[in-house]
């Protein structure tokens, strides 16, 4: 059996989806996009302005045709992230602005040299699937902001990616860029390695880029995975389930125009709900209730057989500490629980504005126990004990045991050096480090490790002229961190 | 009498029911209550309250918005027989506000535009996504004291500086005080695109705008 987490009941989640349903012709939805109001209004939905009211069976026609399944692969062309069913796979946030200094704990603003070391740190980790783009780098001028972190992590890693644009002419390079790393733009089409996220903006409204951008996506057969963020109190009914129906309504519109856009395109039903704190105005990401909400939100877009996302295991606090590894851990667990397709948000504190490689190696031990978790307990054979009892009778010398060697790393998750579980002399004799001081020598490590994957010349060469060239064009001369 | 009906009205700012504000503010009309005594004596007194209890932690934003409301529905009550009796509330200085162009987060804005004018603030919000050329048009039409812009990304926040440098470029700069807001916005970012302040909260954009305005001591 595979621990399951569910918090909404059948009769819950009809009513959530009714409710979005229903708010989806009485309140309406704004839609901004003349692409994405022309594909809706030619097939039934009546829009006066900039709000559509959409009925039921146009979005459950876009459900039919969704893919249940499909995959992101790694540069050597493997299905790396398995997007559908119960496949639990984490990346690091993304878009962040500021880097966590682990020697001055300031938080200074991120530049391409900080990506590219989370880069790397995050292409040593196993428990990370995926890469992101991760950052926003200071050092690279805003207008190529976006195509210049896609290209830092493709320069520098294997691993699929989880990316994204703010305007259109940065997603149709960003897609040029895939595809000279693909070989192809049909290599990139039958094996994409990155997904974009788009963003409703809360409360039920598609802006111009987001639909535009959705559009541009789906017609590309690049995967889109929606990424809408009801904050629960301020942009969105304070109760969690309001702000459940609230989401689906909006990553239900958005699969209308992704599947109305072009049938069968790749399309996850992801978030980034959150609470509202009523205190501080912010929106914290470690909070259980957000947890909740993320687990709740994709039960809804399994219910439907959509591929699903959520953003886990950010943290709110300022350094990596006690209030980061608590939330973090408890996080990572409803994740895994949830069966969340992608879970983004790890390295991250200070309300998804702050990265941190030292973090980012922590929650690489909270996903690793959290995914342990996930896989239950096995039978494993006939006999639970007694056919190991009768080799070692009371002796019970379980160490010699044929089977202890070789079931123990499949029962058992192993800590890096990250997780102390030393005797205290020994961890006394070892600088009696807490888990921040092992973070950073581990990430010390890691890095020391890495190596660049080999591109291939012409690979290389190609992309290398794409950037060139737009980097030329906003005044450029060099490739930070390259 | 009217002492009473002051607490009530204190009460009924704290409690956020714009009915009870409205027949409060009726009452006191009816009774001859000079309406600025209504304000400034009663409903203010509310306002100040929910300010500080939301400072000490012990009131929350829901309690903020809602005393700012109740707080608008007073004003519009008594603003009739203020203006019939030729008195108005004092004006501490007249606010233009929005968030700036490319982005379209409210929630901030719109709370500074709720303290400010229950503190007594003549606060013209000009909502979103607004381009320079509107916060100058509109600062020449109202004769701003103070311009407040608000950007919640990183990609959005150099759009500040764009209406700070079209003020200096308008020559309205040395007549009108910038003050700057928002989740990415710092002190050193104020400084560094030449705002005259940031304010952390709506609160301390209420504390900044008097400062600016130099009515610091018209807090109550």
């Amino acid at each position: 059996m595979r621990p399951r987490l569910q918090l909404l009941d059948p009769p819950l989640l009809d009513r959530i989806l009714g409710e979005a349903f229903t708010l989806l012709m009485e309140t309406g939805i704004r839609v901004q996009a003349a692409v994405a109001k022309e594909l809706l209004s030619a097939n039934g939905v009546r829009i006066e302005g900039d709000v559509a009211r959409i009925p039921e069976p146009v979005i459950r026609q876009a459900l039919a045709t969704v893919p249940r399944t499909f995959a992101l692969h790694d540069r050597e062309g493997n299905a790396a992230v398995e997007y559908g069913g119960d496949k639990v796979h984490f990346d690091p946030g993304s878009s962040c602005v500021h880097v966590l200094d682990p020697e001055t704990l300031q938080h200074r603003e991120s530049q391409a040299a900080d990506l590219v070391r989370l880069v790397q740190v995050a292409e040593m980790l196993p428990a990370y699937a995926a890469q992101s783009t991760a950052m926003v780098c200071a050092d690279v001028p805003s207008g190529i902001g976006d195509l210049y972190r896609l290209f830092l992590v493709l320069w520098y890693s294997n691993k699929p990616v989880v990316t994204g644009a703010f305007s259109g002419t940065t997603t149709q390079r960003m897609i040029e860029l895939l595809a000279a790393d693909a070989g192809s733009v049909g290599a990139l089409r039958a094996r994409p390695r990155a997904i974009f996220d788009v963003c409703p903006s809360a409360p039920l409204h598609w802006t111009d880029f987001a639909g535009e951008n959705l559009v541009q996506l789906a017609r590309a057969g690049v995967p889109a995975e929606i990424i809408s963020v009801p904050l629960a109190g301020a942009t969105a009914p304070v109760t969690l389930a309001g702000a459940v129906v609230q989401h689906a309504a909006e990553v239900l519109t958005g699969i209308a125009i992704h599947q109305l856009a072009a049938p069968g395109a790749p399309v996850v039903w992801g978030g980034a709900p959150a609470i509202f704190d009523m205190r501080s105005g912010n929106t914290p990401m470690g909070a259980i209730e957000t947890a909740m909400l993320e687990a709740a939100c994709a039960q809804v877009g399994k219910s439907l057989g959509v591929p699903t996302h959520g953003y886990l295991c950010g943290s709110d606090a300022k350094v990596v500490d006690a209030q980061s590894g608590m939330e973090t851990g408890m996080a990572a667990l409803v994740g895994v629980l949830a069966g969340i397709n992608m879970v983004s948000g790890a390295g991250m504190l200070d309300f998804l504005a702050c990265h941190s490689a030292e973090k980012l190696v922590i929650d690489a031990e909270a996903i690793g126990m959290a995914q342990r978790f996930g896989r239950g307990i096995d039978a494993r054979g006939e006999s639970l004990a007694v056919a190991m009892f009768a080799k070692t009778g009371l002796a019970g010398e379980f160490l010699k045991l044929r089977e202890t060697r070789s079931l123990f790393k499949e029962e058992q998750f192993l800590p890096s050096p990250v997780t102390d579980r030393a005797s205290l002399r020994t961890w006394e004799q070892g600088g009696a480090l807490d888990t921040f001081a092992r973070a950073r020598k581990q990430v010390a490590v890691l890095v020391g490790d890495y190596r660049r994957p080999a591109l291939g010349d012409a690979r290389e060469k190609a992309m290398r002229a794409i950037m060139e060239r737009e980097a030329a064009a906003v005044g450029l001369k060099t490739l930070p961190g390259i | 009498m009217s002492e009473a009906l002051f607490a009530a009205m204190r009460q009924s700012i704290i409690d956020g029911e714009p009915e009870v504000v409205e027949r409060l503010a009726k009452e006191a009309l009816s009774l001859g209550i000079d309406p600025l005594d209504a304000i400034n004596k009663g409903f203010v007194e509310g306002i100040n309250f929910v300010g500080e209890q939301f400072g000490a932690g012990e009131m929350f934003l829901p309690d903020l918005v809602m005393a700012g409301e109740a707080m608008k529905t007073a004003v519009l009550v008594l603003e009739p027989e203020m203006k019939r009796r030729g008195s108005q509330r004092a004006n501490l200085g007249t606010v233009v506000l929005g968030t700036v162009k490319g982005d379209i987060h409210e929630i901030g804005k719109t709370l500074v535009m709720t303290m400010l004018s229950a503190s007594g603030f003549q606060v013209h919000d000009l909502g979103v996504d607004v381009p320079a050329e509107k916060f100058i048009a509109k600062v020449r039409e109202v004769n701003a004291d103070l311009i407040g812009l608000s950007a919640l990304l990183t990609t959005t926040m150099p759009g500040q500086r764009v209406v700070i440098d079209a003020l200096t470029k308008e020559g309205l700069r040395a007549k009108v005080k910038v003050m700057v807001g928002g989740a990415p916005v710092s002190h050193a970012w104020a400084k560094e695109i030449g705002a005259d302040g940031y304010g952390e909260d709506a609160m301390a954009a209420v504390a900044l705008a008097k400062k600016l305005v130099g009515r610091e001591a018209a807090a109550s």
